[in-house]
């Protein structure tokens, strides 16, 4: 059992992609799931208590070990990396898609009261969202749906995984009343 | 009073209609369940005006919301009568678009604030592959002229095939293909360039499919790669 555990930690320092438990079961010989899953929640406890520089993480229907965010202004001075900085107007239509896939351009538009084509366009070159196919009425449509990179972005460990979002009757606390 | 209009105005730039009504609601703190529409109906179109004198090209996308909320207000000002209306408020019409819309940008909001991969967190090799280890040996990505290159042996060995191109019925569009080409992939993944075109030997099919890879590659459905031992073209689905 310990040596289970030890071989996934290995495996999960070297995969480039977060691991499934499928995919560390057909590593391993190992049938039981069951076992595999302990071994991975030990670690993730393990990791928890540490309170190292990193920890385990459930993401995209695998684990990956991940930095905590405590360290991200260091590793930045390190790796410099290309920010994903989303517009205002990206995350709408992202969040639109994510929530509301499959789903077609013109139902974006509805929603969001404008034209999306440049933003749809740039969140496929980034691989967050993928033509899913097409949708069988009249003009036969492309439908959009989500990547498993953008689980991996977003930190999300499938797409039941999405926070719910606000409902609009507390929204409407936010936003001060009229006065009486 | 002027100075002021033009403040908000620079700090936010209205994407859209929904997004100019959601900044009216806030800041004249109307309860959206309950919206003034003479009110709003004012305000929405005076900044239209505002936006027409310093000459921003209004969308049609906020003519189409103006004309909605003066029929809205027109529609309240009409006494009600009999009981066919059902007493619907006029203003659910935008109403309920309203709640989607905030409804999504809350979610957008709650996205955002997500510990964010390459933003918050790291793992430890980011400068991952999309294509990880290949079937057949070392990768490399293709550029436009080894496509190109490869398009034109394919066309090449159509006209030694045959030497005059025979007219053909039914002629098949880039996005038929393209939809074809999906299930091809869903159901293998990964396939060379030359078997896509080995079936068929009609040059405008092969033009056609070619055009609906370029397609496909612009859309992010596929990424295409090279062998670097056999010059072998895969093309990767996503």
């Amino acid at each position: 059992m310990e040596q289970i555990k030890n071989i996934i930690e290995s495996l999960l320092l070297v995969a480039d992609e977060p691991l499934s438990v499928d995919r560390i079961r057909s590593i391993l010989d190992q049938p039981e799931k069951k076992e595999i899953k302990k071994a991975l929640e030990e670690l993730m406890s393990e990791y928890e208590n540490r309170k190292g520089g990193f920890f385990l993480r459930e993401v995209a229907g695998g684990y990956q070990f991940r930095t905590r965010p405590e360290y991200r202004e260091w590793i930045k001075r390190l790796i410099q990396p290309k920010p994903i900085r989303l517009s205002k107007a990206a995350l709408e239509t992202l969040a639109i898609i994510a929530y509301k896939q499959p789903i077609i351009r013109n139902d974006i538009e509805h929603i969001r009261g404008v034209n999306c084509g440049g933003i749809l366009r740039m969140l496929l070159e980034r691989k967050l969202v993928r033509v899913l196919g097409r949708k069988a009425i009249p003009g036969r449509p492309l439908v959009y749906a989500t990547t498993k990179q953008f689980l991996e972005v977003f930190e999300l460990k499938n797409l039941e995984d999405l926070p719910t979002p606000q409902e609009i009757k507390e929204l409407d606390d936010s936003v001060p009343k009229n006065r009486d | 009073m002027k100075e002021d209009v033009y403040k908000v105005q620079i700090e936010n730039i209205f994407e859209g209609p929904m997004d100019l009504l959601v900044h009216l609601i806030k800041k004249h703190e109307m309860d959206i369940y309950d919206i003034p529409i003479a009110l709003i109906t004012e305000q929405y179109l005076k900044y239209l005006e505002w936006m027409k004198s310093i000459n921003i090209d209004i969308a049609g996308d906020f003519i189409l919301m103006a004309s909605t909320l003066t029929k809205i207000k027109s529609k309240m000002l009409l006494p009600v009568h009999g009981e066919e209306d059902e007493d619907e408020d006029p203003r659910l019409e935008i109403v309920k678009p309203l709640e989607e819309y905030l409804r999504i940008r809350s979610a957008a909001d709650k996205l955002a604030s997500r510990n964010l991969l390459g933003e918050d967190t790291f793992v430890r090799n980011p400068h991952q592959e999309n294509f990880s280890a290949d079937q057949d040996g070392e990768i490399i990505k293709v550029g436009l002229f080894e496509l190109i290159d490869a398009f034109q042996k394919i066309l090449e060995r159509i006209s030694a095939q045959r030497g005059v191109d025979i007219l053909t019925a039914d002629t098949i569009s880039v996005r038929d293909r393209i939809a074809q080409l999906i299930d091809t992939f869903e159901t293998k993944k990964s396939v060379t360039f030359n078997e896509l075109f080995s079936s068929n030997v009609d040059k405008s099919e092969v033009v056609v499919t070619f055009l609906a890879i370029l397609e496909m590659v612009r859309l992010s459905l596929i990424t295409i790669a090279q062998n670097i031992q056999t010059g072998t073209i895969r093309l990767f689905y996503l």
